[in-house]
């Protein structure tokens, strides 16, 4: 007979989790393998530094106008020259990824709850109520994202807030169809019966038991979509319809610098590499993280 | 034909017309429902009140909504999308009028794509994990993620101010007179009316706004073309032509790419949606004549009839774009042929 120690029990925890800590090594190792999403880590972890820390970085107030020093070309004491009113692009491009984040950070938020939340209680209860929230996501699917996502922003009018509102509005659907899947792949396991015949109800299982099941791929989905929520962004910004200046949002300055691009091009071309830059960051992370999903490369 | 694929089909169809009276509510939703002010923005900020409710009156908003609904629907029913607020023409005399030269751009943006993104899969793929495989792959991505407004930007800039190689905004330069109106599409129309004249200035100008557009809908068929490659690459097929002495070209491009082909059509249907979505800003940029151009307009002086059917009918052309992949995809798959 063996003597139960701290540390037997230990490696019995280990032992019974070995296929699942494998799996991580495994990801990892191909997650170090995958270069693009090495590179693309790099750069969204410049991101978040630059986010956090960009009052320290930036060297001008980003709103402040001066029109002595107005459309200057790129030199030492404006990295990325200045615009039409003297603002110092380099800080707004710096202050300018506060927004693209705090952007991401709700829309993620709302639209993947709603649609989680949605997707599940579809998946979950079926019958009626999957009809209709399933019909409601093919209306939705029915439009081209941005034109919808436009049509909302320009009807509620242009600011941040009604940008969120409006990509949120269009991007919950795809969420919504994920969880759905997920869930009524979960719901038939036998698990789900155990939980029921100890007299679990519909509200507790549904929250408790099947919902944080279908987070992972959720998740995944998440990162995928954060590339294309900056697109969307930056693209309402750009014609007007999105952040309104003198906030710093990227397409919006961009837009800014288009009257000015012949002789000034440095307006426009900054903070358009600057959202070029951190799209890629996460195109190549969800490169990079299907590659890892996908069960034809794991070999 | 046979009655599994027609009753798929009916199947489709109808409920596509469920979909698109949801779009139609979506649109009314957008356009009467949420607080945004039209009249205000026809009349400005400072219009006499009495002004204001005769003109709510003349455009019928100050009646019931569930009234405005029912007159809504009722001319959508009959293809009357009302008149718009700033061409004082029916709405979808605009939209013909607009329409095609979206429909051409993105003929043009897909075949862009599609050889693009072909060529970069099979390089991929071939010579997999090579760096040739990485530079298309980077290559690719880069496309998709660079905003196709500051691309077009980025090139008007280089090809057309700095180089002059290639002309600005436009169809047609200024002092090109269009060919006869047939299909709506200059090039097509120049081409079948033998104006060559036209013909070439219309292809210069459909060179940047079809690579800028072209290009961002790259990344999904050079990864679909990669993945497919892959798959066949690894069959049992491929192996027996290589054993049988046939060159290494001749196993690719017969054998290999015509079987990992079918795929990518599929995802081809798909990224119309994406070339739609990004005629728009493309559009903007090019100060091309289309339908997006025409909706960007439309939202920004709130011209809601315009927004209506504008919207509505991108959502239509949408809906029937995958339409067309899901009932071409149904005909080729074997299970249906019962």
């Amino acid at each position: 007979m063996t003597i139960i120690t701290k540390e037997g029990k230990f490696k019995e925890f280990i032992k019974r989790r070995e296929p699942i800590i494998e799996d991580w090594k495994h990801s990892l190792y191909l997650w170090k393998s995958t270069k693009l999403a090495m590179i693309g880590s790099v750069i969204i972890g410049i991101l978040l530094f630059v986010v956090i820390f960009a009052p320290l970085i930036a060297p001008y107030d980003p709103f402040l106008n001066n029109m002595a020093e107005r459309l200057q070309a790129p030199n030492w004491s404006h990295f990325f020259g200045t615009d039409q009113f003297g603002r110092d692009i380099f800080s707004r491009v710096i202050y300018g990824s506060r927004i693209e984040i705090w952007i991401i950070f709700l829309v993620s938020l709302i639209s993947g709850g709603a649609g989680t939340l949605l997707g599940v209680i579809s998946g979950y209860f079926g019958g009626i109520v999957d009809e209709i929230i399933m019909r409601t996501t093919d209306m939705f699917l029915a439009f081209p994202s941005l034109v919808l996502a436009m049509a909302f922003a320009a009807a509620l009018g242009p600011s941040l807030t009604n940008t969120i509102i409006a990509i949120s509005i269009v991007g919950w659907t795809v969420f919504a169809r994920l969880a759905r899947a997920e869930a009524m792949k979960v719901k038939k396991q036998p698990y789900i019966e155990a939980i029921r015949s100890v007299g679990a109800g519909n509200i507790r299982i549904m929250f408790f038991h099947v919902l944080p099941m279908c987070l992972s791929p959720i998740l995944v989905q998440l990162t995928l979509r954060m590339g294309t929520i900056i697109l969307t962004a930056a693209g309402l910004g750009f014609l007007g319809l999105g952040v309104r200046p003198p906030l710093p949002e990227w397409g919006s300055m961009v837009s800014d610098g288009r009257s000015y691009l012949v002789g000034q091009w440095w307006i426009s071309t900054f903070p358009g590499i600057a959202i070029a830059l951190v799209v890629l960051g996460f195109n190549f992370l969800g490169d990079g993280i299907r590659d890892i999903m996908d069960p034809r490369l794991r070999r | 034909m046979n009655l599994k694929l027609g009753m798929y089909i009916l199947k489709r169809l109808s409920l596509m017309a469920l979909v698109m009276f949801g779009v139609s509510i979506i649109v009314f939703f957008i356009a009467h429902v949420i607080p945004a002010d039209p009249v205000g923005a026809l009349l400005g900020g400072n219009a006499p009140p009495a002004l204001v409710d005769q003109m709510k009156h003349q455009l019928g908003l100050d009646k019931p909504l569930w009234e405005q609904f029912e007159i809504y629907m009722v001319g959508l029913l009959h293809g009357n999308f009302g008149t718009s607020l700033k061409s004082n023409r029916p709405v979808i005399q605009d939209i013909s009028e607009y329409f095609p030269a979206t429909l051409e751009l993105a003929i043009f943006s897909i075949i862009f794509s599609i050889i693009l993104g072909v060529i970069l899969g099979i390089i991929s793929a071939v010579h997999r994990n090579s760096w040739a495989d990485h530079f298309s792959r980077i290559f690719s991505i880069l496309g998709v993620s660079m905003p196709v407004f500051w691309t077009g930007l980025i090139l008007l800039l280089i090809f057309y101010y700095l180089l002059g190689w290639l002309p600005g905004a436009g169809q047609l330069s200024l002092f090109t007179i269009p060919p006869k109106r047939i299909t709506g599409m200059v090039i097509f129309d120049a081409l079948f009316t033998g104006d060559w004249a036209a013909f070439w200035d219309g292809l210069r100008h459909i060179v940047l706004p079809s690579i800028v557009l072209g290009y961002a809908a790259t990344a999904s068929i050079g990864r679909i073309t990669r993945a497919s490659m892959l798959d066949v690459l690894r069959q049992d097929f491929i192996r027996t032509a290589k054993a049988k002495g046939l060159s290494k070209r001749i196993v690719i491009y017969r054998h290999a790419l015509r079987n990992a082909l079918i795929p990518v059509i599929t995802v081809i249907g798909l990224t119309f949606g994406g070339l739609l979505e990004g005629a728009v800003l493309t559009e903007t940029i090019f100060g091309w004549p289309g339908l997006g151009r025409y909706i960007v307009n439309a939202l920004l002086v709130l011209d809601y009839p315009a927004i209506m059917g504008g919207t509505f009918f991108i959502a239509l052309a949408y809906s029937l774009a995958n339409l067309a992949v899901d009932l071409t995809y149904a005909a080729l798959d074997p299970r249906m042929r019962i």
